[in-house]
């Protein structure tokens, strides 16, 4: 079964507490191609290569099966300033 | 030799100051992020680096994320030390942080 941005959504917002998450099919729905935007409280304090490892295993068995995933990982306030 | 395992590529990564595991050549990368990488290096002027390429050798493309812990292709050393994939080197690249690895291994961007 293809994996859906919807079930990649999910399993951030419960395992992270995203508090905003943008991700995009880029596959034309096949489910192997995603770009992700994730703003979690829990980046809070960590680089941006432990902040990409807390995803990758959120998301270990999906990137099995995902060709490629492009993410970008922001704190709530990192957010908000770029919003304004 | 067992290309695969923890002591050959723990030799690979400290050969150079930077050494990138990707999916083609320096030249002719094969995919997207591989390229991005190699955009980035140039850009920085990076020129003595060492590129392994993972579709040549299947043994390393699993060891390199073994040892590494990181599931994704391309794979970036600097200084012997793990820096991330692609999506980290655009965004170190873009918040200067690149220039400041660089300049710890003696690389002037």
């Amino acid at each position: 079964m293809p994996i859906t941005s919807q079930q990649l959504e999910e399993k951030l917002k419960a395992e992270l507490q995203a508090s905003h998450l943008k991700i995009v099919d880029t596959s034309d729905g096949c489910g192997s191609k995603f770009q992700a935007v994730i703003v979690s409280p829990q980046f809070e304090g960590k680089p941006l290569l432990q902040r990409h490892r807390l995803v990758n295993t959120v998301l270990e068995a999906e990137l099995k099966e995902i060709h490629a995933f492009s993410m970008k990982t922001l704190t709530p306030e990192q957010w908000q300033k770029e919003q304004s | 030799v067992d290309t695969g395992s923890h002591e050959y590529i723990s030799g690979l990564v400290k050969d150079k100051k930077v050494v990138v595991f990707m999916k083609g050549t320096a030249e002719q990368p094969r995919c997207g992020f591989s390229n991005a990488v190699m955009q980035i290096l140039n850009f920085h002027g990076v020129k003595n680096f060492g590129h392994h390429n993972v579709l040549d050798d299947e043994k390393l493309r699993q060891g390199i994320k073994d040892y590494t812990s990181w599931p994704t292709i391309p794979q970036v050393f600097i200084g012997g030390e793990f820096v991330g994939g692609c999506d980290v080197m655009l965004e170190m690249h873009k918040n200067g942080d690149l220039i400041e690895e660089l300049k710890k291994v003696g690389i002037r961007s």
